[in-house]
């Protein structure tokens, strides 16, 4: 195939997405594939953003063991509400991320709540190492942020645990086939890299990023602890106030 | 023999209870805060002077030193690594850099909704950052001198009892000019500063 001409040239790109070998991302099972609303394989290396509304739930996936998911949360209409990794630990008076865990934003909001996690190898502490410090600005960039507003993130799929005397351990992550699955609460903007944990070099695989709508889960308990609740009640004040529209 | 080390004293200011400070700490510049009174938060935010973007990161100190307290020998990175300031001496122990800042809005969750209106150090650190072009975006996670935040086998954390005493210090060299912004925490409901907030001073010296 002749790329001399604009002809030829034009054939010749169009040839390649029809000869291209899909590798998206593993549909969750039980999920009416019309609800799915984004679906991507991120490569090591690789980055994403998407604005999710109210009501998504989000999986992100360890398919082969070696994903490290370093994400951030902005408020999707107000970016300048964003995840504060600070409040995330300190208020739920815990460091390490599971089932029930909120990400709160700076405004005492849930951004998004982790429903369901079968990794338990997570971290809050260390933040991205450069290339994923590098790929959530350029998903940033994508959204009209500015590095400044990148802020400290969390990391899914690689673990780290704190000795009593404040030392760091790593734990790696738990396997292929792991995943974790967020509830977003408000309009967030989720910017996403994949790559290496900043203490843990072990080789990154890929991370599958699937969402869809399941506004019925906002009415889910995933924890009762008072500043769950106290969280909760801020964020559905705040919505309605906005949007005139109760809870779902 | 003796070798006497005589400093020139830059700046010597006290900072009320609850209320804000900062400064550009020139490189080679030493700061020194002192609990005047003894288990007093400090929370701190750190900007290199010539490029505000780049900030403190609490995650990447954590990271180079694999430790998540602060104390004498801890290197104050930038997000791009760059190293802003040095513990070159430390009285006290276990300085926070995980647990971030009281806000109007955490304080609502943490303690309950009465608190919403009560003074917290976001506050602060907006109110003096707007004095160098700041704003709410360029708030990150901080350092807390002198408070103490441990974090058990299954990932409890919480602020307890602070080690610090009265007159205890902790020193600081600036590595290149750094803006230090100063929360001299009014935070009331919980042991960071034994439920009552006092003083500190700050010694610049060069």
């Amino acid at each position: 195939m002749t790329t001399a001409n604009t002809t030829g040239a034009r054939d010749h790109a169009r040839a390649q997405a029809a000869a291209a070998i899909g590798d998206g991302p593993e549909r969750p099972a039980g999920v009416d594939a019309t609800n799915i609303t984004f679906a991507q394989r991120i490569p090591a290396g690789g980055y994403a953003n998407v604005v999710l509304a109210r009501g998504t739930r989000v999986r992100l996936s360890d398919t082969d063991g070696g994903a490290c998911a370093h994400l951030l949360l902005l408020r999707a209409e107000s970016p300048w509400e964003r995840l504060n990794v600070a409040d995330t630990v300190k208020v739920p008076w815990q460091a390490y991320l599971g089932a029930g865990h909120p990400l709160l934003s700076d405004q005492g909001r849930v951004l998004a709540t982790v429903l369901t996690d079968a990794s338990g190898h997570h971290d809050t502490l260390c933040g991205p190492s450069p290339a994923g410090r590098q790929g959530l600005r350029m998903a940033g960039v994508k959204q009209g942020l500015e590095p400044r507003d990148i802020g400290p993130t969390v990391s899914f799929f690689r673990g780290v645990r704190v000795e009593s005397d404040g030392a760091l351990t790593i734990t790696g992550g738990s396997g292929a086939g792991a995943a974790v699955e967020l509830l977003v609460h408000l309009p967030v903007t989720l910017l996403v890299a994949n790559a290496e944990h900043p203490l843990d070099p072990t080789p990154v695989t890929p991370l599958d990023l699937v969402a869809w709508s399941a506004p019925g889960d906002l009415a889910l308990s995933p924890n009762s602890d008072p500043e769950y609740l106290r969280a909760v009640e801020n964020t559905e004040q705040d919505w309605h106030a906005r949007t005139l529209e109760a809870r779902a | 023999m003796s070798i006497t080390t005589t400093r020139t004293v830059v700046r010597d200011e006290t900072v009320p209870a609850r209320a804000s400070w900062s400064a550009v700490v020139r490189a080679g510049e030493q700061l020194e805060i002192i609990d005047l009174h003894g288990n007093q938060a400090v929370d701190c935010l750190l900007y290199n002077a010539a490029d505000h973007t780049d900030r403190y990161s609490a995650q990447a100190t954590i990271t180079a030193q694999r430790n998540i307290f602060l104390g004498a020998g801890s290197v104050l990175l930038s997000e791009s690594g760059a190293a802003l300031m040095t513990v070159t001496a430390d009285e006290v122990g276990n300085h926070d850099t995980v647990a971030g800042a009281c806000s109007q809005e955490s304080n609502t969750l943490r303690y309950g909704h009465h608190t919403r209106h009560q003074h917290a150090c976001v506050e602060n650190f907006l109110a003096e950052g707007l004095k160098w072009g700041l704003g709410k975006r360029d708030l990150v996670s901080n350092i807390n001198w002198f408070m103490n935040v441990p974090v058990e086998a299954d990932g409890t954390l919480g602020i307890v009892d602070g080690l610090s005493a009265p007159g205890k210090t902790i020193t600081l060299r600036a590595e290149i000019d750094t803006l230090v912004l100063v929360s001299n925490c009014p935070q009331i409901n919980n042991p960071c500063n034994g439920f009552d907030p006092t003083p500190v001073r700050m010694v610049v010296t060069r």
